[in-house]
């Protein structure tokens, strides 16, 4: 699996909530796409990764 | 002196870009979710190079604090933001449209108010409220393209502040570092840097459909 471009490893099973928060991300900062499209924030927690997925991840910050 | 006519500022506009230029940014709409310190700056630099059609919002009133940084005058304090930025961008261009919504976004109201736009500007300062408007045009908004601004407190570092594509319609502008995280808080420089880069994306997403 990549993950924003890296080769994330080993780390299966998994699903999208799994990943953002093993990565130190807080789920209400984040968009997450999936095999370039977004996930819908309401299935991080039933959508599962597969070895050969590309995930994004962006945690946005605060100051505008 | 009186405002030029219409067909006398468009010529100047014109006059001033590459042929063909000026048609494909005029006949765009632009959306603007946020009109604080990077909202306000981008909405005036994307008026001014010929941006005829912008759809904003923002939930807020201009605040002594906000003029520090923010595309507003001691005159306008009190007044909402979309008020006073109207007020502003109409001397720029009295010709231009500006739908405003003086209304909080959330994931009820944000498809129907940025329908019709070909690019939306995230422009907010709270991250949770960045995700929520991305999320949403995103899932929601199929063809609409989000730029959005992430990380530009602080002083320095000018060139730390970058333009980066992260998805398929999602662009990030910024340095990618909290607020919280900067020495000096959010100053005019830095925000008005990470600004130009996100009115930048704009038109040059409207030009030729990259950054």
């Amino acid at each position: 699996m990549k993950v924003n471009g890296k080769d994330h490893g080993p780390v299966l099973p998994m699903t999208v909530k799994g990943l953002v928060s093993s990565m130190g991300f807080r789920e209400d900062r984040v968009a997450v796409e999936l095999n370039g499209k977004i996930v819908s924030r309401a299935r991080y927690a039933d959508t599962a990764l597969k070895d050969d997925d590309s995930v994004e991840i962006v945690g946005f910050v605060g100051g505008g | 002196m009186p405002f030029p006519e219409k067909k006398e500022l468009e010529e100047a506009l014109r006059a001033r870009l590459t042929t063909g230029i000026h048609e494909k940014i005029k006949t765009a709409r632009v959306g603007i979710a946020g009109l604080g310190g990077l909202g306000s700056n981008i909405a005036a630099m994307l008026v001014r190079t010929g941006v005829a059609n912008l759809t904003v919002a923002d939930f807020d009133t201009v605040d002594l604090s906000n003029v520090n940084r923010q595309n507003y005058y001691l005159s306008q304090i009190g007044s909402p933001k979309t008020d006073a930025a109207e007020e502003l961008l109409l001397k720029i261009n009295p010709y231009l449209t500006i739908d405003k919504h003086y209304v909080r976004l959330d994931p009820s109201n944000i498809p129907a108010i940025f329908d019709g736009c070909d690019i939306v500007c995230e422009a907010f300062d709270v991250p949770s409220e960045k995700a929520m408007l991305i999320n949403t045009i995103l899932e929601r908004c199929p063809g609409i393209k989000v730029v959005s601004g992430s990380g530009m407190a602080g002083y320095g570092r000018s060139n730390e502040i970058r333009t980066e594509r992260l998805f398929a319609d999602l662009y990030i502008c910024g340095d990618g570092i909290d607020m919280e995280d900067t020495e000096g808080g959010l100053m005019a420089p830095r925000v008005n840097i990470c600004a130009g880069h996100m009115a930048n994306a704009v038109i040059s997403l409207l030009i030729n459909g990259d950054v």
